[in-house]
């Protein structure tokens, strides 16, 4: 086993380092979370000179426009993104996280001619309309119903937690076409144009008092046929494709924001006073702030292994739910640890005295996010029980 | 970079565990409490275990310290008894550790607090780790009384008056590598303890029946071992980079990943082994069922060469303001 660079990564590494020192500067900084169009432009505009430099699509199949590159390979990208504060994929994650990749594996030749170059350029930018208000944790009860209209399908229902659906040209969608059909074998996977008459789009603000997502209300919006990824009622197994594309590198990016927000907090914790000397200078608050330090080596090793597996596609069943699951306690822990250094400069959100303490109250809140989104903690720990500890199902 | 095992670690991997299954099944290793046993001794010594990462030059298999890791990972989980670190590091510096004729305990000396010494009773030669060097003691010299209830039945615990002096056989920068080292292997230790605490719960939960169904069906005892298998998987990914990170120094703060990893390794090995009772029941609460002997055993390594406060202070030592 080895954690060095082998010859060609470090060539690698070494490129995308000179590319990216050299290209950073030439992107605006970060407009304000809710100035939506500008976070499109800016983010549009770091993806197409990621694909003029041949970075678009990193983990995307050549023969569909992409690197190729391997899975460690990856994870260098990112690593020195992040290094380079480059921007991170912003607007274009569910076009270049999944939808992308669903096109590859399940789309027609017309579907993959029509949508994948403008998700590797960054011209168009996609949403996810999967969850609903009744089906969150039960995905596959979803009710949003589609019905067949000669060439087209009639869509009326309602979504939620839509990212980024304010500036999407087109949504991602599990629809109901068969009632009748148990829930997993009446679900359908639609391209929705979001300027399609009939979709209202109602900002949902989040306990980060930010409008992230967004409430998706469908009235007999027609979607043509040929926007069908895959047969009709074959969704589900549609919508579960992009598992096979993940290899590990899923969550690098939070945890490369989260070391960052640690090595503030460890900043902050020497700077702030606390009791009798800084917050640094008590027992309690050092010795967590070390833990939480291990458990976040820890969480790269484990990304490094999972890494390490799915460049030999051997990842084992469950770890990305560890994965998941170590992380969210881990941000939680530190959230809460946070709140504990900043004492009563926690009761802001923006900055105190010029610290970034405002940062730490929101990665507190970001924790939730963690341990709801892509299925919640407790679900993680339903599949890990049954999938791989082999415990019987409850009913 | 490749943090995954090759085919020749799973090999080792399997190769120890099955051993482990076959010669130090829960019977034979209960009987350690009373009487350690040579011959199972010598036949753990001949499989090459305490020799692993030592030169095939001077008898050992010339493998790397994360091979090592492994091995102790397989070792832990199969709950082995016997001073497994002590001869690993003693093997290249006293003669018939590495065959297993020569059992040995090793003390860490402590600044204060009483002085404590795992598996002394059965010792043939004492080594002793001070900051400036380790000395050599020969335990028939000394005045140890053998404590009658040691916490883990299988790990004899003996108490001193005072740290013991002797020949001193190796340097300063020996002791320092002894302490990393040993700190290391009990972490590989405390990992594989927290899965087999984990499979023992597991195996449980799924054959025992209440109010008709196996209680493993339940998400109230579901969650709990769910947790037990992420602790186990976070703490090995911890414990495999620090065994890399000691044969590539280059690629990280060695002392760091070792003090880190002692951190979570010894958070899921007591926490598992905490899950594994409350999930056996009262049954769990017994002296047959094997549930607390896992628990017990994490308490013994968790103290073994540096506190966890100690390692919290190592990491803390590294996070710069």
């Amino acid at each position: 086993m080895h954690l060095r660079d082998s010859d060609s990564d470090a060539t690698f590494r070494n490129e995308v380092r000179n590319w990216l020192r050299a290209s950073v500067h030439e992107v605006p900084p970060e407009p304000d979370p809710n100035d939506w169009p500008a976070r499109r432009a800016r983010d549009s505009q770091w993806q197409r000179m990621l694909f003029d430099a041949g970075y678009a699509g990193i983990n995307w199949p050549a023969e569909h426009g992409g690197r190729g590159a391997t899975p460690t390979e990856h994870l260098i990208f990112l690593q020195e993104s992040a290094a380079a504060k480059a921007p991170d994929v912003g607007v274009g994650f569910v076009g270049q996280m999944h939808a992308g990749p669903t096109i590859i594996a399940e789309g027609t030749d017309d579907q993959k001619a029509k949508h994948l170059r403008g998700i590797l350029t960054g011209e168009h930018s996609w949403c996810q309309g999967f969850s609903e208000p009744g089906a969150g944790s039960d995905l596959a009860s979803l009710r949003t119903r589609a019905v067949r209209d000669g060439d087209d399908y009639v869509i009326n229902g309602q979504k939620i937690w839509t990212s980024h659906a304010m500036v999407a040209d087109y949504c991602e969608m599990l629809v109901r076409t068969d009632p009748e059909a148990p829930k997993h074998k009446g679900i359908t996977w639609l391209i929705v144009p979001m300027d399609a008459p009939g979709i209202e789009v109602r900002p949902l603000v989040t306990a980060q008092g930010s409008a992230e997502f967004a409430e998706l209300f469908l009235d007999e919006v027609r979607v043509p046929v040929h926007n069908r990824v895959g047969e009709e009622n074959d969704g589900w197994r549609v919508a579960n494709v992009t598992l096979s594309f993940e290899r590990g590198t899923g969550f690098v990016g939070e945890l490369l924001d989260t070391t960052n927000v640690h090595a503030e907090l460890v900043r902050l914790a020497h700077e702030l006073p606390h009791r009798r000397g800084t917050a640094w200078d008590d027992d309690g608050i050092r010795r967590e702030l070390a833990e939480i330090a291990a458990d976040l080596d820890a969480l790269w090793a484990f990304t490094k292994r999972n890494v390490s597996q799915g460049a030999k596609g051997t990842m084992a069943m469950g770890s990305g739910s560890a994965f998941k699951v170590a992380y969210a306690s881990t941000i939680h822990r530190m959230g809460d640890l946070a709140l504990r250094i900043l004492d009563r400069a926690s009761l802001t959100m923006d900055s105190f005295d010029g610290r970034p303490t405002g940062d730490q109250v929101l990665s507190k809140l970001h924790a939730f996010g963690i341990s709801l989104g892509g299925g919640t903690t407790q679900i993680q720990q339903n599949i890990i029980a049954e999938r791989v500890l082999g415990l019987p199902r409850e009913r | 970079m490749d943090l995954d095992p090759d085919d020749d670690q799973r090999a080792l991997i399997d190769m120890v565990a099955a051993f482990a299954a076959d010669r130090f099944d829960s019977e034979r290793a209960r009987r350690f409490a009373e009487l350690f046993d040579r011959d199972a001794w010598a036949e753990l010594a001949g499989l090459g275990t305490f020799g692993i990462a030592l030169p095939e030059s001077v008898g050992g298999v010339g493998l790397a310290t994360i091979d090592e890791v492994l091995v102790h990972e397989a070792l832990g989980t199969a709950l082995v008894p016997g001073p497994l670190v002590a001869a690993a590091l003693a093997a290249g510096l006293i003669d018939g550790v590495l065959d297993g004729t020569v059992v040995p305990a090793v003390l860490d000396a402590p600044a204060h607090g009483p002085v404590v010494v795992e598996h002394l009773r059965d010792a043939d030669v004492l080594l002793v780790v001070h900051d400036d060097g380790i000395d050599r003691v020969d335990p028939a010299t000394l005045d140890a009384v053998v404590l009658a209830r040691p916490t883990d039945p299988l790990t004899p615990v003996s108490r001193l008056a005072a740290v013991p002096v002797g020949e001193r056989v190796a340097d300063a920068a020996t002791a320092t590598r002894w302490r990393q080292r040993g700190s290391l292997l009990a972490s590989a230790q405390l990992c594989g303890n927290s899965a087999g605490s984990t499979a023992l719960a597991v195996r449980y939960a799924a054959e025992r029946e209440q109010f008709g169904r196996p209680v493993g069906s339940f998400q109230g005892l579901k969650h709990l071992l769910a947790d037990c298998w992420i602790r186990t998987e976070v703490a090995r990914s911890a414990v495999w980079a620090a065994g890399v990170t000691v044969d590539e120094p280059e690629v990280g703060d060695v002392a760091r990943a070792i003090a880190g990893a002692r951190l979570t390794a010894a958070r899921a090995a007591t926490e598992n082994g905490k899950t594994g009772i409350q999930v056996h029941g009262g049954m769990g609460f017994t002296w047959e069922v094997d549930a607390h002997l896992f628990l017990k055993r994490a308490w013994v390594l968790e103290t073994s060469f540096g506190s966890i406060d100690d390692a919290a202070d190592i990491v803390a030592s590294t996070l710069v303001g």
